[in-house]
């Protein structure tokens, strides 16, 4: 799995790099923390899913998204919305730590409805960038299929350190082996020809979703100028979104869209000529 | 069940299958008859880009069926997913037809210009040979279902036989309401791959009747993971998608329904899970008010 016995896991990593804090909820499962921290000269909150080898629902005991986790995020969010909805516009901005390595596969997830716990997050995050808050994720580690589309993907922009252990992907490289008929080793070949099969992080770039490639970071065990450039780049992908809407259409903006996702464009455009009947 | 068996025959006869007809005759199944206006059809060949890289053919459409239309009059929106094209999953062209659909109809709405929007839901999830984009899209997707529903209700129809998974489950459960068929499956994760990452012991995907308990539409809709559970019937499913409208925006989305859900999953011993009977018992009704 993404993370050894010994290592706290990205997430926790990052959360304490950035506020000094293990986030622990009360309250809430061990697995999803939240800390506030100052952030340039204002508050942000910084939300991460963690491994807890102890948690009550043991297909999500790896830092998977499952039922608790889902909806926790989706809670913890929905809070931060509330809390600021009197504030005179100054709406904190909430970071997504996203060390995430997949959704919780299992029968009681399916059961108790684990695809709503899953959008249940999005949802939440999904309405607090529409409410105004300033959403960015940070991929310090994996960000993998539903896992990431629960915690991440709905952000204004998307930020992710350059290291080889950060990657994203819609299904772990075995599964997605098995279901496309090939061998790992194809796949991988595959994904260096085809950007958006491919796995790590600088491929991914390509694609032109993420705001920030951020580079030369020592992504296990950050110092303090690792810690002042990230700083510097969530600082700047805020302010990025003060001046934009709040939906995600920025991730269609950057030449790299242009470059490798011109469907994505054209098929907008052409929709838009024959929209309304002639 | 009141109704004599001979007229429910009749009826059985009569009735004209849903889930055996393609997307493009669903979403005129759907509409006002006479409304269905077909946007970027096969004509317009936008393909994907990325599955001849692949050696394999590319459909004139994506697979996916934009439809403008009416319902009860009402201005609509259907995009349906044809399951028998790549099982139905999302790649970059066919996703962001649906995305670019339903931010065109949320755009019309924030201009006063209401529109009905329709799911008709029949995927795997991503499309893994477009992976990557698959996932974006399907953010997108996402990101315009939740904008949409603070103006109109988004209805979404799982009819069968492919089902809803992976990240398109989730644009299930963020549709206002949510029609199913007992042919319905809805799911995160498909058994198979729960089976292969969890190993037999948590899930038999071959055993059939487990996997239908577990996540068919009689159960979602039992359980409150789902509003109407409708026959396989055209028409059924056409007027219950009107009478989806008619109900207006709910009171609290489902997946707004925080407390209620936090409050159900502290009540579950994961050791001791209930089964999908017993789910019935503590869940039915309380999330469909």
């Amino acid at each position: 799995m993404s993370t050894q016995a010994n290592s706290p896991g990205r997430g926790l990593i990052w959360l304490r790099a950035l506020t000094g804090q293990d986030g622990v909820i009360a309250g809430a499962p061990a697995t999803v923390r939240m800390a506030e921290a100052a952030l340039g000269d204002a508050p942000a909150s910084f939300i991460a899913v963690v491994p807890d080898p102890h948690n009550r629902f043991p297909r999500a005991r790896n830092g998977e998204v499952g039922l608790e986790e889902g909806w926790t995020l989706a809670q913890q969010v929905r809070r931060i919305i509330a809390a600021d909805s009197d504030s005179d516009g100054a709406r904190r901005p909430i970071i997504a730590l996203v060390d995430v390595s997949s959704q919780a596969y299992g029968r009681r997830e399916e059961l108790l409805g684990v695809h709503l716990a899953c959008a249940a997050a999005a949802d939440a995050y999904a309405s607090a960038r529409l409410a105004g808050h300033a959403v960015i994720a940070l991929l310090v580690g994996k960000a993998m299929s539903g896992a990431f589309l629960a915690h991440g993907y709905q952000a204004n922009r998307l930020l992710a350190l350059d290291s080889p252990e950060v990657m994203v992907h819609a299904m772990g490289k075995q599964a997605a082996a098995r279901v496309t008929r090939r061998s790992v080793a194809e796949l991988e070949k595959l994904g260096e020809r085809i950007a958006p099969m491919a796995y790590n992080i600088r491929a991914y770039a390509r694609l032109g979703l993420l705001h920030q490639l951020i580079e030369g970071i020592n992504a296990d065990a950050p110092g303090p100028a690792d810690v002042q450039q990230v700083r510097q780049a969530l600082l700047s992908a805020i302010a990025d979104t003060r001046v934009g809407p709040r939906d995600l259409s920025s991730r269609l903006a950057s030449p790299a869209a242009h470059a490798t996702r011109g469907a994505s464009i054209e098929v907008r455009r052409r929709l838009a000529e024959q929209w309304d009947a002639a | 069940m009141s109704a004599a068996p001979a007229r429910d025959y009749r009826r059985f006869l009569a009735r004209s299958s849903f889930i055996e007809i393609s997307a493009r005759e669903r979403a005129r199944a759907i509409l006002d008859d006479g409304s269905f206006r077909e946007l970027l059809g096969p004509f317009d060949r936008l393909k994907s880009p990325w599955l001849p890289l692949q050696g394999i053919v590319a459909q004139a459409d994506d697979g996916v069926v934009l439809a403008r239309g009416t319902l009860d009059g009402k201005p609509a929106l259907v995009a349906a997913i044809e399951s028998v094209y790549q099982g139905g999953s999302m790649g970059e062209v066919s996703g962001a037809k649906i995305a670019g659909a339903l931010e065109l109809a949320l755009r019309d709405c924030e201009q006063g210009r209401p529109i009905l929007p329709v799911l008709l839901l029949e995927t795997g999830g991503v499309r893994l040979q477009e992976a990557n984009l698959g996932l974006a899209v399907i953010a997108e997707i996402h990101a315009a279902i939740v904008a949409l529903r603070r103006h109109v209700p988004v209805v979404g129809v799982i009819a069968g036989m492919v089902g809803c998974f992976g990240g398109m489950s989730l644009a299930a459960a963020l549709c206002s309401r949510l029609i199913v068929t007992r042919q319905a499956r809805l799911g995160m994760n498909g058994p198979e791959v729960i089976e292969q990452e969890a190993g037999i012991g948590e899930i038999d995907a071959s055993d059939r009747a487990l996997i239908w308990s577990l996540i068919g539409g009689e159960q979602r809709d039992a359980t409150g993971l789902a509003d109407d559970l409708q026959e396989d019937d055209a028409a059924a499913i056409a007027a219950a998608v009107r009478a989806a409208f008619a109900q207006g925006l709910p009171q609290q989305e489902r997946s707004a329904q925080v407390e209620l859900y936090l409050k159900r999953l502290a009540a579950i011993d994961p050791q001791q899970p209930p089964d999908a009977l017993a789910l019935r018992t503590l869940w039915n009704g309380a999330a469909k008010a």
